[in-house]
């Protein structure tokens, strides 16, 4: 276990250390932040005295290293568009992306649970069929759409929900439902598959044999040894969803973190987006590594590789 | 199972009404009007709040010295009484007496030597400093009374004046920046009261000062909402979620235009829509834009008026000249190129382009706008490439002379001038692909005095020159759509100088 982790770790490392690199150059090679930053009526002049101030006149690799040495440092720096530190941006924003997140992974996992196990439970019979093909929709509709049809439905039509003006749950439904859409196919099928195992087993045939009703085999019995790679996948999907925030915060106005990094691509403020991207991608690898490591106390047969 | 099934009702019942829709803002109900903006406010210091955005928050929170009007951009006195020139270099302006900041410290004459020498000063890195970095000192005469002292000649200042907000001194020192861009003071009509997420909110001044062109506001309440994306803008104006929002595309508009409950307003801006030619051959040296005839034939290959009514807006107007024809100096009997593609094919084959050319063209601002005029050159022989960048990667391609022909747009940053967009494009500016002499001779001599006849005619020279030589390609102007809640009743501006203290409900 204890070589596992340190892997791990040093394979986190690595994949920060290429994600930051290639954000880094992406971004500074797609504009300018001093143009940006000096506004349409600056004189060339004041943008060549932006540069030279910040160093962005210096080589792309002198720049990155910079950042990286401070960043080693714990000083992620300043944004030059909000004037304010970067981790000050993003723990603000933080919260509310990561409530958006669990409401949404919430939902999934509600939704996705029943449909998993009525397909498991009758493969092949047009139940089964039916929960398959709305977990293809799911996977294959984009959040887009989704969102402004839920907006169109629910905000517009039915006027149920609000559709922007705050973060509290009222305000998060929607958006929660549309990313839950998304994370839904992945949870349907691992209990699906899960149900169709377990029903196969002879404990299962036993609890047939001594007349326990179906609901209480399904519940009591079958549903328990099911659940529990329900719980690696959902902290995937979760991570997931933290990064996948952006289009449903930009959609619905909430101020997250997704909605940050997208106006820092925007203003070619790259503090922030290297900070906004670390971010997610260390949850992401936190949540990943957690879900190995339950899959692993869930079946000791799976060798942590 | 009874007691499933009454777990479960009680559940829906409580989770419907807890989640059941409450609007927060009730337009007229709460006297509160709620504005849609796609981009937030980095920060409540005018200083550091870039775009049109910034332009908003300095009219609301902070007064200038001139205010200029958004219907005949006339100046006016506002935090300065009057004004004038004691010689070309120095203005005197006396201060109104008796405005107070919204903290309750007095405005003063130290306050306006604060502003521009911070403003000026580029360690402090404000937006817009072009419009304090003409001062080169203020002086202090008395607490009512200021000199201006030029660098140089500077015949916009006043133009510039109109947009440099007045900060309290003493208070933004005391508190700092950063505190000061959360938390700001100003003299205007509404203040900050509070932030929620993106939403900021602003209350009426209520001891804003009387005997100005602005006045207190008629709604006691205002919403600042960042809404990034203009599908979500428009659900929430046909909802009555918000009450107001601009540039809301053409297609937008028309829908909500059937709707009682909204109305929309198209209104003029300074920003107009170009092409640049490499007439210097900079990027392209001995490239086809070297040559008269093809800068001519792209200029009569162009349907400027089908793309301006059709994918611009209807109070779009075509236009001839290198600037808006709302600014002052902006000469409008020059050569116009009309709408002629075989003229167009002629004057190519003259220039023995017959076979047409390959170009690259490129563009950052309306998708549809750059292919129709891809189309329109398409159909004359020019084969233009569309390459889809930033738009401060586009204007660093061409400063680096690797762009020769570019689908551009300026706004003056709201300067109601020729010489904005001249100064930017022309005169051995690191935009300009004309290098023309005589164009910047001209320009020389209409930014050299503060004589308006002399300015006027040294811009006509200039702009004859333009296009005599077809150095752009003009297009039209791009007025905006407004919509605003249909209970409410409030001028448009034609600078984008919204004045939210204005509106009223009907």
């Amino acid at each position: 276990m204890k070589s596992f982790l340190i892997r791990r770790a040093l394979m986190a490392v690595m994949v920060l250390l290429t994600i930051s690199f290639i954000s880094f150059i992406m971004l500074k090679v797609s504009g300018d932040l001093a143009i940006s930053l000096a506004g349409e009526n600056a004189g060339a002049d004041y943008v060549e005295f932006l540069r030279k101030t910040y160093g962005w006149d210096r080589p792309l690799y002198i720049q990155y290293a910079d950042w990286l040495w401070n960043a080693l440092h714990g000083n992620l720096g300043a944004s030059f568009y909000y004037g304010k530190q970067v981790m000050e941006l993003v723990a603000e924003r933080m919260p509310v992306t990561m409530k958006l997140g669990a409401l949404a992974t919430g939902l999934s996992i509600t939704a996705a649970i029943p449909l998993g196990m009525a397909a498991g439970i009758r493969p092949g019979s047009f139940v089964d069929r039916a929960v398959l093909l709305i977990a293809l929709l799911g996977g294959a509709t984009p959040i887009f759409w989704t969102s402004f049809l839920l907006i169109l439905m629910l905000g517009l039509n039915l006027r149920w929900l609000p559709i922007t003006g705050g973060a509290d749950l009222q305000h998060l439904l929607m958006p929660a439902l549309a990313l839950s859409f998304y994370a839904m196919p992945a949870i349907i099928r691992i209990v699906r598959s899960g149900m169709i195992d377990v029903m196969a087993s002879d404990y299962i045939r036993t609890a047939k044999a001594k007349g326990l009703r179906p609901l209480e085999i399904y519940f009591r019995h079958a549903l328990r040894n099911t659940l529990v790679p329900v719980v690696a996948v959902a902290s995937v999907q979760f991570g997931f969803l933290l990064g996948g925030s952006v289009v449903v915060e930009n959609i619905f106005a909430i101020n997250g973190i997704g909605y940050l990094t997208w106006e820092a691509i925007n203003q070619n403020d790259y503090p922030v987006v290297q900070a906004s991207v670390l971010t997610v991608s260390t949850a992401y690898v936190v949540l990943t590594l957690f879900a190995d490591i339950v899959n692993r106390a869930i079946d000791p047969r799976i060798r942590l590789e | 199972m009874s007691r499933l099934v009454s777990a479960t009702l009680a559940f829906s019942l409580l989770t419907a009404s807890a989640l059941s829709a409450t609007p927060a803002f009730a337009g007229k109900a709460d006297d509160t009007l709620v504005a849609a903006f796609a981009a937030q406010l980095p920060s409540l210091d005018r200083f550091y709040a870039p775009g049109r955005e910034g332009f908003l928050l300095g009219l609301l929170i902070y007064d200038t010295l001139i205010y200029r009007d958004t219907q005949t951009f006339e100046l006016k006195p506002l935090l300065a009484t009057d004004w004038k020139w004691l010689d070309e270099k120095t203005l005197e302006l006396h201060l109104r007496k008796g405005v107070t900041f919204h903290n309750g410290d007095a405005f003063t004459a130290k306050d306006v030597a604060y502003s521009f020498t911070f403003a000026a000063d580029p360690k402090n890195k404000v937006f817009d400093r072009i419009t304090s970095s003409w001062v080169d000192k203020v002086e202090v005469i008395d607490d009512y009374t200021v000199r201006f002292h030029a660098g140089k000649v500077t015949p916009l200042a006043l133009q510039y004046i109109v947009q440099v907000p007045m900060m309290p001194a003493a208070f933004r020192e005391n508190v700092g920046l950063q505190a000061f861009s959360e938390q700001p003071v100003g003299t205007g009509p509404y203040k900050v009261t509070g932030k929620r997420g993106s939403d900021i909110t602003f209350e009426r001044f209520d001891n804003y000062f009387d005997g100005g062109p602005k006045t207190k506001p008629g709604i006691k309440t205002l919403v600042y909402r960042t809404i990034p994306d203009v599908n979500t803008q428009v659900a929430e104006l046909a909802r009555g979620g918000v009450d107001w929002a601009w540039y809301v595309p053409t297609d937008q508009a028309k829908r909500l235009e059937v709707m009682p409950t909204v109305k929309v307003v198209n209104s003029p801006t300074f920003r107009i829509g170009f092409l640049t030619l490499d007439a210097a051959g900079l990027a392209l040296p001995g490239g086809p834009l070297t040559e008269l005839k093809v800068r001519q034939a792209i200029n009569h290959a162009i349907d400027r008026h089908a793309i301006a009514k059709t994918l611009i807006g209807e109070s779009a107007e075509t236009i001839r000249t290198a600037c808006n024809p709302s600014q002052f100096g902006c000469e409008q009997n020059v050569k116009d190129y009309a709408y002629d593609p075989t003229k167009a094919k002629q004057l190519l084959s003259e220039a023995g382009r017959g076979d047409g050319f390959d170009i690259d063209i490129y563009a950052f601002r309306s998708r549809p706008v750059a292919e129709a005029i891809v189309g329109y050159l398409g159909a004359v022989g020019i084969r233009a490439n569309l390459v889809w960048q930033q738009y401060s990667a586009v204007v660093q391609q061409r400063r680096d002379r690797k762009a020769a022909l570019i689908i551009d747009d300026f706004g003056s940053s709201g300067i109601a001038d020729a010489g904005a967009p001249t100064k930017f494009y022309f005169n051995g500016a690191p935009d300009d692909q004309s290098r023309d002499a005589e164009v910047d001779a001209a320009l020389d001599k209409a930014g050299s005095t503060n004589d308006a006849d002399i300015r006027k005619q040294a811009f006509s020279v200039a702009f004859k020159r333009i296009a005599d030589q077809a150095y752009w390609a003009p297009l039209f102007t791009m007025p905006i759509n407004y919509v605003m809640s249909a209970e409410m009743e409030g001028p448009v501006p034609k600078d984008e100088n919204v004045e939210f203290w204005k509106y009223h409900w009907k």
